[in-house]
């Protein structure tokens, strides 16, 4: 434990490319696909809601929200649930399958330039052996400010 | 020991104890000769200073103290209960609510009640200084002598008396000596609990240590208490046994000449301290007078003590936290979809024992849902009680004579619709005593009774609960109402000569009345209405004005049931699937496409008379893929006020009750959407905020 105690537990997911990392405490469940009702008049990386058992639970289609060309959902793709203060907000990847322990000293800030992701989002990179692993801010991922910018724009 | 476990037990009870004060004190205030009211409100009293005494709350605990000083004086006939003693004891009892509101909170309990406790301390000096004297000595005498034999039992006249009462009218008298263990965690508590079940047996006429002492654990391991019951001893032993980290509880049965040698000499010391000698006669009478008083009060507290509807009640309920009903909810609902699911695969594979197993669940949770649904109602009474108390002191304030009649307080209500009608209310009601009901002069003059009266009604009526405020006051006066709205720009003259009554005093609601100069007596009625209706309409309520001039005024408010459940048309457009709340739809109509109408560009229905512009669901919400449309089109005819609007779309599914759920803290705010609802099939379905779709 003590040598650990500085270790970052992330849940790895990838969108495209590349892999990115979400704190494991801030995930609540990870889901396969399913029917998704559509919310109009919401900006368009606002998939719609879904029943998460008996919770009416919005979903945001993650590869659009970060402007990355859009892919269709196959059998891979997962949601994964995850809760900022007191919302809770599904995340369409293409697919999710680890948990990793990243040690805090092999975080480094993030570039400039990243790929075609705002750096807003990103809280960090690590580097782990030979993969590239992006660490997300979820604070920015779904900063209400944003949304309703987005929305002022769209809608 | 942890206490926080008992905290919100704690705080709970405390509100139900300071509610029995407020509504005892209420009913003094009517019958200021009754002491069983008084008996009444010391008991709640009592209980809550024990209370918070256990809990370790010293100032909620001090100043229920002085309170009770001041009810005991009272019970004593000692002091007159009058207007201006209730307003400092109901000052008091506000002290305390906002105590028990600072615990309820975070906070310690503690508040400045200086000023408040010297009050009542005046009160108990003040008003009649031989009594409080005397009393002064006892208690002088008391510390002295359980200083010097801390656990005996001194008596002083009046509780001899007492003793020789009780014993004529078959009640016994005893002695309980009380040990606690050697590793007693808390002494306190322990006492407290035993005195709970005293006072379930009999009444304690006296303790040593005081009650005061032991409360404050002041006293080694034992106690001794004087004990009026017609149990018998065994019994009574063995109920005291029942509380844990007892030692060894003894019961003598006890007559009062065992105590007359024992205390004559400090009886009459008493008295010398106590009064001059020409008043000592008079002053020994009356406390007979009075003991024989308090024996009868006492004897049918026991009465009642013995039947305990109360305790009775309370074993049968217990407190849940609203948000476990949720989680319950929550439970069930997916249930009910998994139901539906079931029923879905029974009917297609046709097994015959497959499909009445099916039914019989369905039935089941049929009848699980209408319990958990009633789990959250709760009786409007928990708003309602606090208004005779604020009506009181409204009345006072605006030296006007109003009486207060409540009726259908146990009419049940969701619990969020509860925790939200209540400052709507008050605002009503504030309005209806300080404009509606007229001064006692101007009532006078108008060949009124003098005193104003303020109904407060609660009843069902189908899906809906009606809450009505009425008043026999002044009334509204239509034309001052109408004048101010002209000049407000909210209606025109020439509109203004259609308007019906019910449309007028609607105006007293809207916004622009709310800043209305306070000159006139009817304007003043706007203040802060619009804030009331704003709020009732949030909760998919709605409310109307009746009133004529000089006979009064009716606020009616109509709520519905249950803010979780409501009544829906599903409708689907294209693919997609909206609900549209019962509440808003006039009716629902096919009409030919030739019989659409263009007015301004925009298409429009001539329905019953009047035309309507028509909505398009898929154009508003964007839905994609177009399909060709037929020669008809369905339409749901919503309102909103006196505004309608026909919602185009491609099918009814039907009408259906539903679970309201929000879309989430994420999406916030969205067009048109007023929340979401999960359907049998497990899927989301939106629910339609009309409002926002008429303009």
């Amino acid at each position: 434990m003590e040598n650990h105690a500085e270790d970052v537990k992330v849940i790895v997911f990838q969108l495209q490319n590349e892999e990115y990392g979400v704190p494991v405490g801030r995930v609540g469940s990870i889901e396969r696909m399913m029917p998704i009702t559509r919310v109009p008049r919401t900006v368009s990386f606002v998939k719609g809601v879904m029943n998460l058992r008996g919770v009416v639970t919005p979903i945001i289609d993650l590869r659009e929200r970060f402007g990355i060309e859009g892919t269709s959902y196959d059998e891979s793709t997962r949601i994964i649930i995850v809760h900022l203060d007191d919302m809770e907000v599904g995340l369409v990847v293409d697919s999710a399958n680890d948990v990793i322990d990243i040690p805090s000293g092999t975080i480094e800030p993030p570039p400039e330039v990243v790929g075609t992701v705002d750096a807003d989002y990103i809280s960090g990179v690590a580097k782990l052996d030979r993969r590239l692993l992006i660490l997300l801010n979820l604070e920015e991922v779904l900063s209400e400010q944003e949304i309703r910018q987005l929305q002022s724009i769209e809608g | 020991m942890e206490m926080s476990q008992y905290l919100e037990v704690f705080i709970e009870e405390s509100k139900e104890h300071l509610q029995t004060v407020n509504d005892s004190l209420l009913k003094l205030e009517k019958n200021p000769e009754d002491l069983s009211i008084v008996q009444e409100i010391f008991r709640a009293a009592h209980t809550l200073k024990g209370m918070s005494a256990t809990m370790n709350y010293q100032d909620l605990a001090n100043l229920t103290h002085k309170m009770e000083n001041v009810l005991d004086l009272i019970r004593n006939h000692k002091i007159h209960v009058d207007s201006d003693l209730l307003d400092i004891i109901f000052d008091g009892v506000d002290d305390l609510e906002a105590m028990v509101g600072d615990i309820a909170s975070g906070g310690q309990g503690e508040r400045d009640v200086k000023e408040v406790v010297e009050k009542l301390e005046r009160i108990e000096k003040g008003e009649t200084p031989t009594s409080v004297q005397k009393s002064e000595a006892v208690s002088q005498m008391e510390e002295n002598h359980s200083h010097d034999h801390p656990n005996q039992l001194i008596l002083d006249e009046f509780q001899r008396t007492l003793l020789m009462e009780s014993a004529e009218q078959g009640f016994s008298n005893y002695e309980i000596t009380v040990t606690l263990t050697q590793d007693c965690m808390l002494k306190g508590a322990r006492v407290y609990m035993v005195f709970e079940v005293l006072e379930q047996v009999g009444e304690v006429a006296q303790s040593a240590p005081s009650v005061d002492q032991l409360e404050e654990e002041n006293f080694d391991l034992e106690f001794k208490v004087l004990l009026l019951s017609t149990h018998e001893k065994e019994d009574i032993k063995a109920r005291i046994l029942k509380v844990s980290e007892i030692d060894t509880v003894h019961v003598v049965q006890v007559t009062a000449e065992d105590y007359v040698t024992a205390n004559s000499a400090e009886s009459k010391e008493l008295n010398n301290v106590s009064s001059e000698q020409e008043t000592k006669e008079s002053i020994e009478n009356a406390s007979v007078a009075v003991a024989v008083k308090e024996k009868s009060t006492t004897s049918e507290a026991q009465k009642t003590n013995e039947n305990t509807p109360q305790k009775a009640a309370q074993s049968k309920t217990i407190r849940v936290n609203i948000d476990r009903l949720d989680v319950l909810m929550n439970l069930f609902e997916e249930l009910v979809i998994d139901r539906g699911r079931l029923e879905q695969i029974s009917t297609d594979l046709n097994h015959s024992e497959l499909q009445e197993t099916v039914e019989r669940m369905s039935r089941i949770s049929g009848d699980l849902q209408n319990i958990i649904l009633n789990m959250r109602m709760v009786p409007v009474e928990q708003v309602f009680n606090r208004f005779p108390r604020m009506v009181r002191q409204l009345a006072r304030d605006l030296n006007k004579k109003v009486n207060l009649v409540v009726e259908g307080a146990e009419t049940e209500l969701d619990r969020t619709v509860i925790d939200e009608i209540g400052d709507p209310l008050v605002h009503l009601i504030r309005n209806s005593l300080d404009h509606g009901i007229e001064t006692p002069e101007s009532r006078v003059e108008k060949g009124k009774p003098e005193e104003g009266n303020l109904k407060l009604q609660a009843y069902h009526s189908g899906n809906h609960v009606f809450i009505e405020i009425s008043d026999d006051g002044g009334g509204i006066n239509r034309d001052k109402v109408l004048q101010k709205a002209m000049n407000n720009g909210l209606v025109t003259a020439e509109q203004a000569s259609s308007l019906t009554d019910q449309q007028v005093f609607d105006f007293i609601m809207s916004s622009g009345f709310s800043t209305a100069d306070k000159i006139s007596d009817v304007s003043g009625r706007g203040v802060g209405l619009d804030v009331v209706k704003n709020t009732i309409e949030s909760l998919g309520g709605s409310i109307t004005i009746d009133s004529a001039p000089d006979q009064g005024s009716v606020f009616s408010i109509q709520l519905p049931l249950t803010l979780s459940i409501i009544s829906v048309m599903l409708v689907e457009v294209q693919q997609e699937k909206y609900a549209v709340p019962l509440s808003s739809i006039i009716e629902t109509a096919i009409v030919k496409k030739e019989d659409i109408m263009h007015a301004h560009n925009k298409q429009v229905i001539d329905f019953r008379g009047r035309v309507v512009p028509l909505v398009s669901l898929e154009d508003v919400f964007e839905v994609p893929q177009e399909t060709e449309k037929g020669d008809y089109y369905s339409i749901v005819i919503v309102r909103k006020g006196e505004k309608m609007a026909g919602l185009v779309v491609d099918s009814f599914i039907g009408q259906q009750e539903v679970v309201l759920k929000s879309l989430g803290n994420y999406l916030q705010n969205v067009f048109a959407i007023s929340g979401a609802t999960i359907l049998g099939d497990g899927q989301v379905a939106l629910i339609i905020d009309s409002n926002a779709l008429i303009k």
